[in-house]
């Protein structure tokens, strides 16, 4: 069964279609890879779903929500969480407190008795505080917990991002380039980390990645973009065998038939 | 240098991290109860008041941290919040309304009239909002002239006494009594500030505060969110205006000027953004600095015989204080002392960068 069903989905940006009639499935249960070049609308189609861009057309379901229907702020609480390419944490807080942000669709409480701290309000923390515990005790953030995320190394900051939207118990996961800028060690442990996110906890993972490696290594099925484009979906060895995505990673086909002669 | 073993959860919840810093707060607690005690052997009550004015301060500071450096509104009008918690205390009070219903119920409507006002600027950022509150604090003093049945206009209106269960509390017949109702009024909403900040609704704010897109990526609706920390920081600064209002006895069209909305701003910079010691620590500084410069004045025209006698010396003193803070401590005195209390936990290991801000991971130096 689908979880997320993108169909037909366009959005400009002025003059550039940075995503050109697009459609696509996400399964429940599985890990869908998005590749493509740079500026191929990757995490412009992350964005879509997140609802910070409305599209020109089509449509975004998730899980038999209308997406178009509603806001930003409303696509955590259907069980969507999400980490950034440029990463986007909280920096003058310290990673339990970004963890905890994670948890916000689950509060019960409102301000009132947030403000005069009562017994609800405490033993909702109390349940915030075990959930983000499983988490760090998960990702291996144990050394870091109390720590301000503006003195982390950048390698860290991803597996707090990572943490932060697990911390919130999606039923998908949309990850935006999770390797990026990681050692190979750190690459290795994102693997694990994805693979177990996905066959332990049962959650369905979106992830944009330009490490081949990483996307063969977790992903059920691929989708190579280019221009806004798809190019082609199927596994990893044959998105990456297909002559529309090798040519789009060569350039154009002049260029690749020079490539091949001279070679 | 001390190690906190975290047994269970609670020990991230609690109000104190350890029990060496909760009798350090029981000790500061004593010392501000015990506080009017010295000035009553003394037999002279007049720094008391002085005292009293910087809680009243901070009550208001803390209202603007909450909403500047928690959840990163600035505002260059919370003046304007402060005279409707004033007007609406004395009016309400004017209406027989007892004291311990008025006090409360004018901050409460200075907060829900603040959301409104700020409602349409909340979509605003940075300067642009700045400028809004800036412009609303300049059209302060021409409404309190406009609505002069209930301010008393450019005449003033003098503030009826708190009463309490019949006890008559004015500020210069009964300071003791006064600066004890002005600190209740100030723990209590310390404590209220505190709660805030370990459950979700604080750490809402401070994510809006820290990145935008992912505070709505996690859930959170801005404007929403935004307008709460907006009532509660107008509903604290009505508070404090009703409590400066009895502490000035008398106010007019020109107490709540441009010059106070700008040194709350001051107050909470200087005293370090993001932390409630910010407002008190900035509280204090700004109720120092007046009574300094007078000293100062008096030794100098009594020492050397020279008399000073600068217009605006005073604010020329704040703003320059102002840019030696930002430019050697933006952090504020609370980040100062936080260093300082560092390095002494840490002797002899404490480095000269500790608290440097990462600027390597600055949004426009990473790669795309
Ligand atoms: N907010 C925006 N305004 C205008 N153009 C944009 C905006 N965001 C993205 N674009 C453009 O849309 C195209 C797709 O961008 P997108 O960020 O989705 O690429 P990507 O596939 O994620 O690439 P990368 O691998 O570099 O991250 C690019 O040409 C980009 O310049
Ligand atoms: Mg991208």
């Amino acid at each position: 069964m689908s979880l997320l069903e993108i169909d037909n989905v366009t959005l400009r940006f002025g003059g550039l279609v940075a995503v050109d009639n697009v459609s696509l499935k996400v399964n429940e249960g599985e890990v869908f890879a998005l590749v493509g070049p740079n500026g191929a609308g990757k995490s412009t189609i992350f964005n879509l779903i997140s609802r910070f861009y409305d599209p020109a057309g089509g449509s975004i379901k998730f899980d038999g929500h209308d997406l178009l229907k509603n806001t930003a702020d409303e696509v955590p609480s259907f069980g969507i969480a999400r980490t950034f390419q440029n990463i986007e944490l909280f920096e003058q807080a310290t990673v339990l407190q970004n963890l905890l942000v994670g948890r916000h669709r689950h509060r019960k409480t409102g301000m009132l008795s947030n403000i005069v701290f009562s017994p609800k309000a405490y033993r909702e923390e109390l349940r915030h505080r075990a959930a983000v515990e499983e988490v760090i005790d998960f990702l291996n953030l144990q050394a870091y917990r109390d720590k301000y995320i503006g003195g982390l190394p950048y390698g860290v900051r991803k597996v707090v991002e990572l943490g932060r939207a697990l911390a919130s118990e999606p039923k998908l996961l949309l990850l935006d380039e999770p390797a990026s800028g990681l050692s190979v060690e750190e690459t290795q442990d994102m693997a694990f980390w994805i693979e177990d996110i996905q066959t332990q906890m049962g959650i369905s993972v979106m992830m944009v990645e330009h490490d081949m490696g990483l996307v063969s290594a977790v992903s059920n099925r691929v989708m190579a973009l280019s221009d806004g484009k798809e190019l082609a979906t199927g596994t990893a060895s044959e998105v990456q065998s297909h002559p529309a995505v090798i040519e789009a990673y060569l350039g154009t086909g002049e260029i690749s038939k020079t490539g091949t002669s001279r070679a | 240098m001390r190690f906190v073993f975290k047994t269970s959860y609670d020990a991230d919840i609690q109000l104190f991290k350890h029990r060496a810093q909760a009798v350090w707060y029981a000790l500061l607690l004593l010392l501000v109860l015990a506080t009017p005690l010295y000035f009553f052997v003394i037999g002279d009550a007049y720094l008391l008041g002085e005292i009293t004015g910087v809680l009243i301060l901070a009550i208001a500071g803390m209202g603007l941290m909450l909403l500047t450096g928690h959840t990163g509104l600035p505002s260059l009008g919370h003046a304007t919040f402060m005279a409707l918690g004033c007007y609406l205390n004395i009016n309400l009070l004017g209406a027989g309304v007892p004291w311990l219903i008025a006090f409360p119920l004018s901050g409460l409507i200075a907060g829900v009239l603040g959301t409104m006002i700020a409602l349409p600027v909340l979509r605003l950022h940075g300067v642009y909002l700045a400028l809004a509150t800036l412009a609303m604090s300049m059209l302060t003093s021409d409404f309190v002239v406009i609505a002069e049945p209930w301010t008393g206009g450019i005449a003033g209106a003098a503030v009826p006494d708190i009463n309490i269960f019949g006890a008559e509390i004015n500020r210069y017949a009964n300071p003791y009594k006064f600066y004890y109702v002005v600190l209740f009024v100030a723990i209590l909403l310390v404590w209220f500030y505190r709660n805030l900040l370990r459950t979700p609704t604080g750490r809402s704010f401070t994510a809006i505060r820290d990145s935008e897109i992912s505070a709505r990526a996690m859930g959170i609706n801005l404007t929403r969110t935004k307008a709460m920390s907006f009532f509660l920081s107008a509903t604290a600064a009505g508070l404090a205006g009703a409590l400066f209002g009895h502490s000035a006895g008398y106010v007019t069209n020109e107490t709540f000027d441009l010059v106070m909305s700008i040194t709350l701003l001051l107050m909470i910079v200087i005293g370090g953004l993001g932390f409630i010691h910010g407002a008190f620590f900035g509280a204090i500084v700004v109720g120092i600095i007046p009574v300094a410069i007078a000293n100062g004045r008096s030794f100098l025209a009594t020492t050397f015989d020279v008399n000073i006698n600068v217009p605006g010396l005073e604010s020329a003193l704040f703003a320059f204080i102002l840019v030696c803070f930002i430019l050697f401590e933006p952090m504020g005195l609370y980040g100062r002392w936080l260093k300082i209390r560092t390095y002494f936990e840490l002797f002899p290991f404490y480095r000269k960068d500790m608290f440097k801000r990462q600027k390597s991971y600055l949004k426009t130096d990473r790669v795309q």
